[in-house]
């Protein structure tokens, strides 16, 4: 393999590479002087950096240690168990709705010509009904912010008399959105696959539900796997908006511990680096399986090849990106 | 169903809102997360390494945490976000110009998260032009900065417009968490509002608040559909 990664530009040379060297170095010890006038001392000036604020959070001989990341340890664990119920019901949900939509659609597309002429209409007039109503379900659902399903989910429930645990709620919120945008993603995936593997099905014999579930969706997942990890990414990062209807998970968690030691700033990064950590490697995995699949199915009991140059690794990653959500 | 009619002001507001700070958002995300793009295929390396460890940390924090930052983190840094103050602008968008200083953190959070993702959007579309051009134009002799300018970014655009309206569209939902980070009469805020404070009947309500994000997603989500269709069609 060439050492070239990028199509833009030619490899630099030597003169070129002191350049950057020496002003790299420059700009870099720029940098740390304008942090430390911008960012280290206004944060000093305030005791941001004491050991009185930090303390509980890094030293482990602190009083608070113990107890405190307890509490973050239950936090992640309850955002991990919402996480983990939310991504397992929109999986199925939207593994239901993509086959209903797909089934809808070529229901729409049909005659009923073997039936009486009034029973064949009310058919069609359903089917086409029904493919409205999903159409217009999603739709919708696809369109409102998630938060807002959350907070109308904790809020009208109980309105109706339904009441449960907030981690439900936060789970049927998540369930609601994320059950849409993985069935969409699905839907395409089988509508993207060449229509003579559909054609293939049916000419062999098997019925629609059979080849759906045989020949469509199989491939439909394997192809948007990676679509599929980064909504994961997103469910996982949407758990953190359990704190508007207090489920007790990192976020929340945390502001309770700010509440009784009064260092938000100091949580907050610690709860960020926990988020950063766990969503990277989850969207390494995702990556990861991006390029397996590309390798094709030849090659999966091979070992996994050298991992190339950050580079090129950040060239292959701009593909499979998701739509992004909070 | 009465609220929707008497309180049919507050909706506006709260929409008019909603909409200033996706504008203003989507504005300041598009220029930083093109900034970011180019850093992240820029030949310096150092500079490469600052726009992924950028993408990196805001594309995998929940842009709650963010929000929580905009919102502690800068008051102990001694800042009020007064920078945002511009002078024609907050006449314009008078929230931007006011006192309390929640309406410019949430902007700031929303547009620090935002353009990693809009970086991501543009750089996707610099892949997909084929590499063959940008060859050519190096063979040529182009510098890099021509290279992007009058080679690659040209026909790149194509291919990153439908990414970047969905990137926009996750915006405007987005926007929605500002309501519960002290801005005072978005949409969001305004169903909390008039549910809990004012006591008004919850499903109503729920209903005018889809509807005016409705309003701003579903259209755009079906442009969208409509461009990328017309694309797969033009290859």
């Amino acid at each position: 393999m060439s050492q070239q990664t990028s199509v833009l530009y030619d490899v630099p040379g030597p003169r070129q590479r002191r350049i950057t060297l020496i002003s790299s170095i420059v700009a870099g010890l720029a940098l740390l002087v304008g942090a430390y006038f911008l960012v280290y001392r206004p944060l000093d000036e305030k005791g941001q950096l004491s050991m009185e604020l930090w303390g509980p959070l890094v030293d482990p001989s602190n009083e608070n240690f113990s107890l405190v990341w307890e509490r973050i340890g239950l936090g992640f664990k309850n955002t991990l168990i919402a996480a983990a119920m939310a991504i397992v019901a929109s999986l199925v949900v939207g593994t239901l709705l993509a086959v209903l939509r797909i089934q809808l659609k070529s229901l729409t597309g049909r005659k009923f010509t073997g039936l009486a002429a009034p029973l064949a209409y009310l058919l069609r007039g359903l089917s086409v009904l029904l493919s409205v109503v999903t159409r217009v379900c999603v739709e919708v659902f696809r369109g409102l912010p998630v938060v807002l399903t959350i907070f109308f989910v904790a809020r009208g429930f109980p309105e109706f008399g339904i009441y449960f645990d907030n981690l439900w709620y936060l789970v049927i919120g998540l369930t609601i959105y994320n059950s849409v945008v993985i069935g969409e993603i699905l839907r395409s995936g089988m509508e993207g696959l060449p229509g003579g593997q559909a054609e293939a099905a049916s000419a062999i014999g098997l019925s629609p539900a059979q080849s759906t579930r045989m020949i469509l969706l199989p491939q439909a997942f394997r192809i948007m796997l990676p679509a599929l990890i980064s909504q994961l990414v997103v469910v996982l990062k949407d758990t953190s908006l359990g704190f508007i209807i207090s489920y007790e998970e990192t976020l929340n968690i945390g502001k309770q511990i700010i509440g009784a030691l009064g260092n938000p700033i100091q949580v907050y990064v610690v709860i960020a680096v926990l988020f950063i950590v766990v969503n990277y490697s989850l969207s390494k995995l995702a990556q990861y399986v991006q390029r397996r699949l590309a390798q094709g199915r030849k090659t999966a009991n091979t070992p996994a090849q050298n991992p190339p140059p950050a580079a090129l690794m950040s060239q292959a990653e701009g593909a499979g990106g998701g739509g992004g959500g909070v | 169903m009465n609220v929707l009619i008497d309180k049919f002001d507050v909706f506006a507001g709260g929409f008019w809102l909603t909409l200033q700070i996706c504008f203003l958002a989507a504005i300041g995300a598009l220029i930083l997360g093109a900034v970011v793009a180019v850093l992240r295929i820029s030949p310096v390396p150092p500079l490469r390494a600052l726009g992924t460890s950028y993408v990196n940390v805001f594309r995998n924090m929940p842009l709650t945490v963010v929000m929580f930052f905009a919102a502690f983190g800068l008051p102990a840094l001694g800042s009020n976000a007064d920078f945002l103050r511009i002078p024609v602008i907050d006449s314009l968008f008078t929230r931007l110009g006011t006192d309390l200083p929640y309406f410019r953190f949430a902007l700031i959070a929303l547009v620090l998260y935002t353009a990693a993702f809009v970086c991501e959007a543009l750089r996707s579309g610099v892949n997909a032009v084929p590499s063959g051009q940008a060859e050519a134009a190096r063979s040529l002799g182009l510098t890099f900065g021509q290279n992007l300018r009058y080679v690659v970014l040209p026909q790149s655009w194509k291919a990153s417009i439908v990414p970047l309206g969905s990137v926009i569209i996750a915006m405007i939902k987005n926007s929605a968490l500002v309501g519960f980070f002290g801005v005072v009469g978005d949409l969001s805020q305004t169903a909390d509002q008039l549910t809990s404070a004012e006591g008004y009947a919850f499903v109503p309500v729920a209903l005018g608040i889809s509807i005016g994000y409705l309003i701003m997603t579903v259209p755009l989500g079906t442009l969208l559909d409509r461009i990328e269709k017309r694309q797969a069609v033009a290859r």
